[in-house]
């Protein structure tokens, strides 16, 4: 354990970084491209891993200063790869169908957010690190990434939601109790890794059955109820 | 005695100094409106590769429409007629509220920001009803297009300006300016999202590129143009220079509400000096930010409009909400 240090501007910094999380969150719900949310996601990694390392310096929590380099490694530099590989493979870097158009669903999200600020109140209470007030924006974020997810058809937009939603958690849980052990922190990054490599074979064989990514197709494993 | 008969004076002289203070700042605004036109104009042709025309060019463009005779259209009613001098004069008055160049304005009290959106929103609707007043489609388009934009940025310009008001517990701009630029250099999330709302919000009120591109004259693609196109002589000269003026304005209380710091919070000589110094400075930054800008951007199709106005009002909201959670 490091020495915790006490400054004001660094935690204003902290909640600059949660409030640019948020930004990239609604930027995710905006963009109508795949390569531009992979981008995105990247941005989100970097943003959070800031913070992350912020923390760990306000904090002097050394364990924070690994999570906040596994966060840069994986999600800012090697998931991304990844994903624009898988993109290019697949030709999938064009526009997103979205089922709902977008500032209708800014506005479900701006909602949502109203939601998880109110939600998050009274854990604010209960909790003892410095940057409480950001587990409010933390939940938005996971929120949000669930609307990412239930409003694009397409298998690789719904998995970059799922990551994004992964950011989101290890953001809230960072500021409410400065982090996951150690260990759990380890294997869900690496589960997070191993699952985007998975995905990867997972998305060619839909192509390969369906033809294409739209998981409305899905439908047709159902057996006729008649 | 000689006190009580000395505080008179002093109480005249200071209302006259606050008075020349307040003129001061409205001529600055109103007469230095077309030379920023004209350097953002400048730094456009310069990215483009053009000849530019000279920073004056605006002003040349004014003096030569003033000199020119008003042709009306048939069927022209008194509100065409009357429109341009609406017009100029609620520029002219929010020249007078803004704090540009320094905070101490007596007629400040007057007119909160809410009132000040009040004003533009008075001269929209009387630019509005006189492009609809001749009947030409064009006007007609043109004026119904602008309406939609307004009735789309000015939630967000309210959240925006709601955002700085709980920050400095006061709706007047004089305050708000006043107290963002007196505090100590704090970095407020909510101000960071307010000021980028604010800015998308510039462009679409003042028909800059993504929503409408100033310097064409493209029939179908015009907003702020269309309804222009029958005004003539003197009455397009005022309607021109009013729209440089709002630019200058919208971009004072960006740089009021969010760079406050070297406006002068007195009516004195030289705080008078150096606040001008201040916003020509700052002027000249952001009018080249625009610039680099409008040389970087395509223009939005009209139904994208609504898209780029929600995101104006998403970032709003942020920062409103912002304040809330991560500032108490």
């Amino acid at each position: 354990m490091l020495p915790a240090h006490d400054s004001p501007f660094g935690v204003e910094m902290v909640n600059l970084l949660g409030a640019f999380i948020l930004l990239v969150a609604f930027a995710m719900l905006a963009s109508r491209r795949t390569l531009s949310l992979i981008r995105l996601f990247a941005f989100q990694g970097f943003f959070l891993s800031m913070s992350i390392f912020l923390v760990a310096f306000l904090s002097g929590e050394s364990n924070l200063y690994y999570s906040a380099f596994f966060t840069l490694v994986l999600k800012v530099i090697l998931l991304p790869w990844i994903l624009r590989d898988l993109s290019q493979r697949l030709k999938i870097g064009g526009d997103i169908e979205t089922l709902v158009n977008v500032p209708v669903t800014m506005i479900i999200g701006i909602g949502v957010v109203v939601f998880s600020f109110s939600l998050a109140e009274p854990i604010l209470k209960a909790a003892s690190t410095v940057t409480r007030s950001l587990i409010g924006v933390g939940l938005a974020c996971v929120l949000l990434s669930f609307l990412v997810m239930i409003t694009r058809k397409k298998a690789m937009t719904q998995i970059i939601g799922f990551l994004s939603m992964e950011n989101g958690l290890l953001f809230s849980a960072t500021n409410a109790t400065y982090g996951m052990p150690m260990v759990v922190e380890l294997a869900i990054a690496l589960d997070v890794l191993i699952g985007a490599i998975i995905f990867g074979i997972f998305f060619f064989q839909i192509r390969e059955t369906f033809e294409s990514l739209d998981l409305k197709y899905f439908e047709k494993l159902k057996e006729d109820e008649e | 005695m000689t006190q009580t008969s000395t505080v008179p004076h002093q109480w005249i002289a200071d209302l006259l100094f606050k008075g020349l203070g307040e003129l001061f700042q409205t001529a600055s605004v109103i007469f230095f409106a077309p030379i920023f036109l004209g350097w953002v104009n400048l730094c456009r042709s310069c990215l483009q590769s053009r000849r530019p025309a000279g920073i004056l060019q605006p002003y040349r463009d004014l003096l030569k429409l003033l000199r020119k005779e008003v042709v009306l259209a048939t069927g022209a009613s008194p509100l065409f007629r009357i429109t341009p001098y609406i017009v100029f004069g609620s520029m002219g008055l929010a020249a007078a509220l803004v704090p540009a160049v320094t905070t101490d304005l007596p007629f400040g009290p007057a007119a909160d920001a809410i009132a000040l959106v009040g004003i533009f929103s008075l001269a929209r609707i009387f630019m509005a009803l006189s492009a609809m007043d001749i009947g030409t489609p064009f006007g007609d388009m043109g004026a119904r297009r602008e309406m939609m934009i307004a009735f789309l940025a000015e939630p967000a310009t309210m959240m925006v300006l709601f955002t700085a008001s709980l920050i400095s517990r006061s709706t007047s701009l004089s305050t708000i300016a006043e107290t963002l630029g007196g505090r100590h250099f704090t970095l407020y999330p909510s101000l960071v999202f307010a000021t980028t709302s604010f800015f998308l919000i510039i462009l679409a009120e003042n028909s800059r590129l993504p929503i409408d591109n100033p310097s064409t004259h493209l029939e179908l693609t015009m907003i702020h143009e269309a309804m222009l196109l029958e005004y003539s002589g003197r009455h397009l000269a005022l309607m021109e220079w009013g729209s440089s003026i709002k630019l200058l304005l919208y971009f004072s209380i960006l740089i009021s509400f969010f760079l406050p710091w070297g406006i002068s919070h007195e009516s004195s000589f030289g705080g008078l000096l150096s606040g001008f110094a201040f916003l020509v400075l700052k002027l000249f930054i952001l009018g080249t930010l625009l610039a680099i800008l409008e040389s970087t951007l395509a223009k939005l199709r009209l139904f994208r409009a609504p898209e780029f106005l929600a995101a104006a009002y998403l970032l709003a909201v942020i920062a409103f909400l912002s304040h809330f959670i991560l500032e108490v």
